[in-house]
């Protein structure tokens, strides 16, 4: 079980309706099936991963959620997850307010851009960052959007956003960030995982 | 089809209103089963066929001595695993297989009734099939499931009757008959009441029949359920057992001649007035419209379990159709899951050997009956 779900499964209290928004194949939903008794459906682009989700009887539909988080009414998950997807959005700003729209709350997790390693890669190397988390090539990745944890944090900021909670993860490392140890946090970081509120 | 007699049939005495407003009793309806029912009758599921077809989902139809028309899908370890479930299938009223259809004959004339058949409808149509149940003493189903027609009926039986199935499968289908299906129906139809010996629809099934616009109605809707590119792969341009062309109206090629065999062997198993009486039915579906034009309230009293799949390459019942009844359902948050396959074999999809379709299906249903059982869900 990678620790991020652990994180996450942690912010969902019991009996709530989430949404796994790019579910993959499901592992996490499975995991708050098994453990939080939740109802709950994904949104998966994949098809072979959303034929993986139905063979376990998991409710998932395929669709992307730059198209498909519209046809969520307001307000109708007590949670909205979005795990490492963010980055990969044509526009990450319009996804982020759909969320919101759709989810009482929000959990957003990203690979955080401002991590020392991917700092030092293009200071001393002068070439784009390939790490364990962020393991493409400028030319193939499908992360548009990079962004530091520092940069989420001023994004909530600028949108009114509420960040709720917000654990840093580094290896199996967890830990809170604050307004205070957010620089440190932002350079030791491998992932950022974020509860917001709108 | 002198055979229908062998049918497996109940004979419904309670009176069903119709939506053209006409009633109906004491009419027979023709069903198969396979598998068997357990102890706890947890385990049946309801099949609903498609324009053409019949009771006969899997194995050998006994009147066609051909395969069932689902039997890639329901049978002993597939799909709709009969080891396990208790698989049922009815034909429809206005059906030509033992059900109350245009065929049947009238006592009274000793003939086909023919167009004195009444108008029926998709909801007629469940309606008809839920005596079933009673007669088999099923209280709640672990499914109902089926593709095109049979989707429509699937999204009528779950609106009619919200708490009656724990899983839904509609496939392939729509919940409004879009203006090209019900153009593509009306060429059908025009075909065979064009044809000098359809007389009204009052033609002697004994004698001649209006077989030739029958075939030549299942030609044109064979096309509709075939993919271009599938075609194309299958037939290109290629030549009908000669070397160049003849330059006459033969079948010069490959394409041409499949399509006269599916319309000759069509007119041997499928009365024409049933021909017209379906597709009717089908162009009347509209169940959004039924809804006052919000399809999710058609579903907001149901615990049902929605498993919506289209094909990539179905240009009858697009995937956009198919969405808009996973849209609908979010929107009540409804639990729903949804698959678009790849696949290049247009609308027949759902009834060919399509693995991913048939092992998503297969994994769904076991996955979900032994989670329902573990009251995990």
């Amino acid at each position: 079980m990678k620790e991020e779900f652990k994180v996450i499964s942690k912010f969902i209290e019991k009996k709530s309706r989430v949404l796994d928004v790019g579910c993959g194949d499901g592992i996490l939903m499975e995991y708050l099936l098994k453990n939080k008794v939740v109802d709950v459906r994904g949104l998966e682009i994949s098809k072979e991963k959303v034929k993986k989700c139905l063979s376990k009887g998991l409710a998932v539909i395929e669709g992307d959620a730059e198209n498909d988080l519209k046809q969520f009414p307001d307000l109708s998950f007590d949670y909205v997850i979005l795990s490492q997807t963010l980055q990969a959005f044509m526009s990450p700003e319009n996804v982020i307010e759909n969320l919101l729209r759709v989810g009482k709350k929000v959990i957003v997790t990203i690979p955080n851009f401002g991590h020392w390693k991917v700092r030092l890669d293009l200071l001393l190397k002068g070439e784009m960052p390939v790490t364990k988390n962020l393991p493409y090539q400028w030319y193939n990745t499908p992360n548009l959007h990079m962004c530091t944890i520092q940069d989420f944090y001023n994004f909530c900021n600028n949108k009114r956003v509420n960040i709720y909670k917000s654990i840093s993860l580094n290896g199996e490392k967890i830990s809170n960030i604050t307004n205070s140890n957010l620089k440190y946090k932002n350079l030791i970081s491998e992932l950022g995982i974020f509860l917001l509120e709108k | 089809m002198s055979n229908l007699n062998k049918t497996k049939n109940i004979i419904i005495e309670k009176t069903l209103k119709l939506d053209c407003g006409k009633e109906i009793s004491s009419f027979p309806l023709a069903y198969e089963t396979y598998g068997n029912l357990n102890e706890k009758k947890d385990n049946a599921i309801l099949i609903f066929h498609a324009l053409t077809g019949d009771q006969y989902a899997s194995g050998i139809n006994p009147i066609t001595k051909k395969e069932g028309w689902w039997n890639y899908a329901v049978g002993p370890g597939k799909s709709f695993d009969t080891d396990k479930f208790f698989v049922i299938c009815a034909n429809v009223i206005g059906g030509c297989m033992g059900s109350y259809g245009p065929g049947t004959i009238d006592p009274l004339t000793n003939k086909p009734i023919g167009t004195n058949f009444p108008v029926i409808t998709i909801n007629d149509m469940v309606n008809a099939q839920y005596n079933l149940l009673d007669y088999l003493k099923i209280e709640k189903l672990f499914a109902v499931a089926g593709g095109s027609m049979g989707g429509m009926q699937v999204l009528q039986f779950v609106s009619n009757f919200p708490n009656k199935a724990k899983v839904a499968l509609p496939i392939a289908c729509t919940a409004s008959h879009s203006a090209q299906n019900i153009a593509f129906n009306e060429l059908g139809r025009q075909a065979i009441m064009s044809d000098s010996n359809w007389k009204e629809g009052l033609y002697d099934e004994k004698s001649t029949n209006p077989d030739k616009g029958l075939a030549v109605a299942r030609m044109a809707a064979h096309i509709t359920y075939l993919s271009k590119q599938g075609l194309q792969e299958k037939f290109g341009r290629n030549l009908q057992e000669r070397s160049d062309l003849k330059f006459g109206f033969d079948a010069d090629f490959q394409i041409e001649s499949y399509l006269r065999y599916q319309g000759s062997v069509f007119v041997d198993r499928f009365d024409a007035n049933s021909y017209l009486y379906i597709t009717r039915a089908m162009d009347y579906f509209d169940l959004t419209k039924q809804y006052g034009g919000n399809l999710s309230k058609a579903f907001k009293d149901t615990k049902t379990k929605f498993f919506i799949i289209s094909f990539t390459s179905d240009w009858l019942y697009p995937t956009s159709e198919n969405k808009d009844i996973v849209i609908a359902l979010n929107a009540i948050g409804a639990d729903v899951g949804f698959v678009e396959i790849k696949t290049d074999k247009g609308h027949d999809s759902f009834l060919l050997d399509v693995p991913d379709f048939l092992s998503t299906i297969k994994n769904y249903l076991n996955t979900t009956y032994s989670n329902i059982n573990e009251r995990r869900i």
